[in-house]
């Protein structure tokens, strides 16, 4: 009981909220001067760059509007990260139904074939991607990114999945057995509600991963047409280089509609980005 | 009975599907990486493709110019990957042993605002933080001019002694989320009655940390380093965005990353013709390190049972 003063003190954790707020602070700083900075007019950025703009200028987001791709870049990434991650859970999900249903050493070793991917870097790999995607003529085009994607993402999704699926009750499944309903109805009625929140970790796991990626796109896509969100930040920071104000509206642009979803569903980011590394 | 067995065999229509993706678009072209190392340089779409032997690698490792360029940006990849440890994941640390203490307040919004970062495309981040790190407009300039500091204004990326530097602390800033989120995870599988035992036995905060908490999260500890090693020496776009694919100024900041990119990928400077069988090489020998070196981490860092 004697300690209980001293011990209230330490519940208070002074010391760390001091930390954490100076970190938080770290983090904010910069993402608060792109999106006040963006609104500012060029004078106003150098004459005071933390503040919210006195005077407010919408004309940098006007003009990226108006005058660049930047819509079709969008609609370019929004494309391809989508439809690579529904091809992968899809995929993922089918094979991990076979993996956990069919067991022997074949199936086995396959589950083991997918894992290793997950530490394996598949850009070590692009001189034989690139020459790939030239043989089959995919070069300039956002279909060279689906497949690569598609092989990237599914490692995680075995891994996640087949351990969400051993894990349904065989008791679930027994009656639909018994009733002769088809494997592929079984799967679709029964296994796929069952891991929904499985599919959403890998979903997510892939979603930063997909929508940030500059390298794939950097090394396949040449025409305007085709680029991806990023590759067209790329040559629009070029181009504006020396007006911070559209240059900062392009980055803003960008990045938002990734942190938006991220702050509606921060726990389910945290849990899909970081899945895996506890159990493995 | 017969029948049924038969009936395994349409498991492969779910099977194929992924493993078509996966061999074609992952695990050939990694296997055939090596392959390609061994051949000289091509023509144009693969022709007139020699076989050579080990010659590029004696190349890359021993030739003046071309050793030069690699072990250079082998010794700042090392020198990058040493900055990550020291600040991301020893930040990382600090803040999951404070985020996990059972009364801690307001841990949520914390982990909310230290993984903001990670949401970002590294490209991004790396454009921003050039603007912030100008060094007469920039946001860090002003700040020192205005605390009369202006003599630390430097030009921090532009000069050789801090470029380095710069680059990786800004690859900590925005990766310490989750290595923290992940030592966070492993801290609170922790059993609450270990702690409390510990507690009645008159254990310290530290004593604590460096007898319950830090030991047994080891194998979180393997499993971050094993994820900064890889991504470490596949970095690219943090040095292309705020710097360039030469590694500027004067390839101080030239990485294994941006070197594989302009050798196998873009051509390099005054020739401008991409050496595939060079560039796979570098790719092979990078994939050889990285295996060796997981395997080195998971050694050290097993769980002792």
């Amino acid at each position: 009981m004697k300690s209980s003063p001293s011990l209230k003190w330490q519940n208070r954790h002074l010391g760390s909220h001091i930390t954490l707020s100076l970190w938080a602070l770290v983090v904010l700083f910069p993402i608060w001067t792109m999106i006040v900075n963006s609104f500012k007019f060029k004078l106003d950025i150098y004459k005071d760059p933390f503040g919210l703009p006195k005077k407010w200028n919408f004309d940098s987001y006007g003009s990226v509007f108006r005058d660049s791709d930047f819509f079709m870049y969008f609609r370019n990434s929004l494309a391809v990260t989508v439809g690579s991650i529904i091809l992968v859970l899809v995929l993922g999900s089918l094979a991990s139904y076979a993996i956990v249903n069919w067991k022997n050493r074949q199936t086995r070793f396959i589950y083991l074939f997918f894992i290793a991917g997950m530490m394996l870097p598949l850009k070590i790999g692009s001189i034989k991607l690139l020459e790939m995607v030239k043989a089959l003529g995919l070069l300039n085009s956002i279909w060279a990114l689906f497949p690569i994607y598609i092989a990237m993402g599914l490692p995680i999704a075995v891994f996640v999945l087949t351990q969400f699926i051993t894990d349904i009750p065989y008791e679930l499944t027994e009656a639909s057995v018994i009733d002769g309903a088809s494997r592929l109805r079984i799967y679709a009625q029964i296994i796929i509600p069952m891991i929904q929140p499985a599919l959403a970790t890998v979903g997510i796991y892939n979603l930063v991963p997909f929508w940030n990626d500059l390298w794939f796109p950097l090394i396949f896509i040449n025409n305007e047409e085709s680029k991806t969100l990023l590759l067209g930040v790329t040559r629009l920071f070029g181009q504006y280089q020396t007006d911070w104000s559209k240059v900062l509206a392009v980055l803003t642009l960008s990045a938002i509609p990734v942190i938006l979803l991220y702050l509606t569903m921060s726990r389910q980011f945290i849990k899909g980005l970081t899945a895996g590394a506890v159990k493995g | 009975m017969k029948n049924r067995k038969l009936g395994q065999y349409t498991w492969y229509c779910y099977l194929v599907p992924a493993l078509f993706f996966y061999a074609v678009f992952m695990a050939w072209p990694l296997a055939d990486s090596i392959r390609l190392s061994l051949y000289s340089a091509s023509g144009p779409a693969g022709a007139g493709r020699t076989f050579v032997g080990f010659d590029n690698y004696i190349r890359l490792f021993t030739d003046p110019d071309t050793s030069a360029r690699f072990w250079g940006a082998f010794g700042n990849t090392w020198y990058f990957f040493f900055i990550n440890m020291v600040c991301q994941n020893v930040l990382a640390i600090v803040f999951a042993l404070m985020l996990s203490e059972r009364t801690m307040k307001g841990s949520r919004v914390y982990q909310t605002i230290i993984f903001i970062p990670v949401t970002l495309a590294i490209l991004v981040t790396g454009y921003l933080w050039k603007l912030i790190l100008n060094p007469q407009w920039g946001a860090i300039a002003q700040i020192l001019t205005k605390l009369d500091l202006k003599e630390l204004v430097k030009p921090w990326l532009g000069d050789e002694r801090y470029a380095l530097t710069t680059v990786a602390l800004v690859s900590s800033w925005q990766w310490v989320g989750i290595p923290a989120m992940m030592f966070f995870a492993g801290l609170q599988n922790i059993p609450d009655e270990l702690l409390e035992a510990a507690e009645i036995d008159g254990a310290s905060k530290l004593g604590k940390i460096l007898s319950i908490r830090l030991p047994l999260i080891k194998p979180v500890i393997g499993i971050v380093t094993i994820l900064t090693f890889v991504n470490n020496f596949n970095a690219f776009d943090v040095v292309f965005a705020m710097e360039n694919a030469n590694g500027a100024p004067s390839y101080s900041t030239d990485l294994i990353g941006t070197l594989f990119y302009r050798v196998g990928i873009a051509g390099q400077h005054p020739v401008g013709i991409p050496n595939p069988g060079l560039g796979s090489a570098i790719a092979t020998s990078t994939f050889i390190m990285l295996m060796a070196g997981v395997v080195g981490i998971l050694g050290l860092t097993k769980s002792e049972k």
